[in-house]
């Protein structure tokens, strides 16, 4: 498949889960019970992402020391869950990461 | 003014905030289509055609790792299902449109339009026009993005690679997920599903890692929701 292509069906899929309830729904066809469930959903999703691209090394091994992401992450989790402010969460990671790497 | 106009400029303005993070996610995700090899004219297509900050950046995440289309395709369509959810909540306010606006509200329905518009169409109800608040919104979002697309684009061809910035996809993530660290069922869900991504990669074929985390995760919650529940009655 062609990268275009692929980025075509990616927005295809994209779109169809914004429209398909929108389009198909009349009355509330989800309970509560799976609208709560779909709640879990980018907690079960982006840790997905987030855990290997912290604990892994280019190879794919698992790398805990001499690891500056380990620490910069848990600094940006921290200012997260005090904040709660989605910038100052990235942006502490990004600083604590970068003065692991060149300044220490 | 006309109602639709006013309902229009109130979406631009109700969005207005929620677009600060929007500005730095934009550019990163430029940067980083850029220094992980897509071609500037790609890399724009995909803003236009997807129009989904999380689905793209796992889209590069997944590609750069050289993940096959079918499991990038069903990874895209895994982190959007949460738009399943959007959808259910505000088909009750959108049932009435014709196709064509069906089709046009779809494509602008981002977490931060969905979660402006929500809360005016509860409002007002009996207001034909509504949608119109939800196509401002959408649209403020859009050109956000394509302009902070262009913006990282243009930054990722002189930000030195050294710089680490793909760490940024992780940091990006966690900022989403800031809210849920406060919840015993959400904490457990994000370490299984870490936990089973990272064992799991050299592990699980086709870099299936993240449907299969996700999956299991998914489930977990499904049991832990039932059972709290249980304890309650």
């Amino acid at each position: 498949m062609s990268n275009l292509a692929l980025i075509i069906y990616c927005g295809l899929i994209t779109f169809l889960t914004r429209f398909s309830m929108i389009a198909l729904l009349k009355k509330e066809m989800f309970n509560d019970r799976i609208r709560e469930v779909l709640s879990y959903v980018p907690s079960a999703i982006f840790p997905a992402i987030i855990f290997p691209a912290i604990f892994l090394d280019n190879a794919g091994s698992i790398e805990i020391e001499n690891n500056p992401k380990i620490l910069a992450a848990i600094i940006a989790m921290a200012v997260g869950i005090f904040t709660r402010n989605i910038i100052a969460t990235i942006f502490s990671g990004l600083a604590s990461y970068w003065f692991i790497i060149f300044i220490v | 003014m006309s109602n639709k106009s006013k309902n229009f400029f109130k979406g631009i303005k109700d969005t207005s905030p929620l677009m600060i993070p929007v500005i730095p996610f934009g550019i990163i995700f430029g940067v980083l289509a850029i220094d992980l090899g897509l071609t500037p004219l790609m890399t724009i297509a995909m803003s236009i055609i997807i129009f989904g900050g999380a689905s793209q950046i796992i889209f590069l995440q997944l590609f750069s790792a050289g993940a096959s289309s079918l499991v990038i395709l069903s990874s895209v369509g895994a982190v959007n299902s949460r738009h399943l959810l959007y959808g259910t909540v505000l088909s009750e306010h959108l049932s009435d449109l014709n196709l064509t606006r069906k089709i046009i509200v779809s494509y602008l329905l981002v977490d931060q339009a969905f979660a402006v518009s929500n809360d005016h169409f509860k409002k007002n109800r009996e207001d034909k026009d509504k949608y119109f608040h939800l196509i401002g919104g959408g649209l403020n979002c859009w050109t956000i993005w394509q302009i902070t697309t262009i913006i990282g684009i243009y930054l990722g061809s002189i930000i030195p690679e050294k710089l680490g910035l793909t760490f940024a996809i992780p940091l990006t993530f966690l900022a989403l997920l800031v809210n849920d660290f406060r919840k015993l069922i959400n904490v457990i869900v994000i370490i299984v599903s870490g936990s089973i991504a990272t064992f799991g990669y050299q592990v699980i074929p086709f870099k299936a890692y993240v449907i299969v985390a996700a999956a299991i995760s998914l489930l977990i919650a499904f049991i832990l929701t039932k059972f709290i529940k249980k304890n309650n009655e």
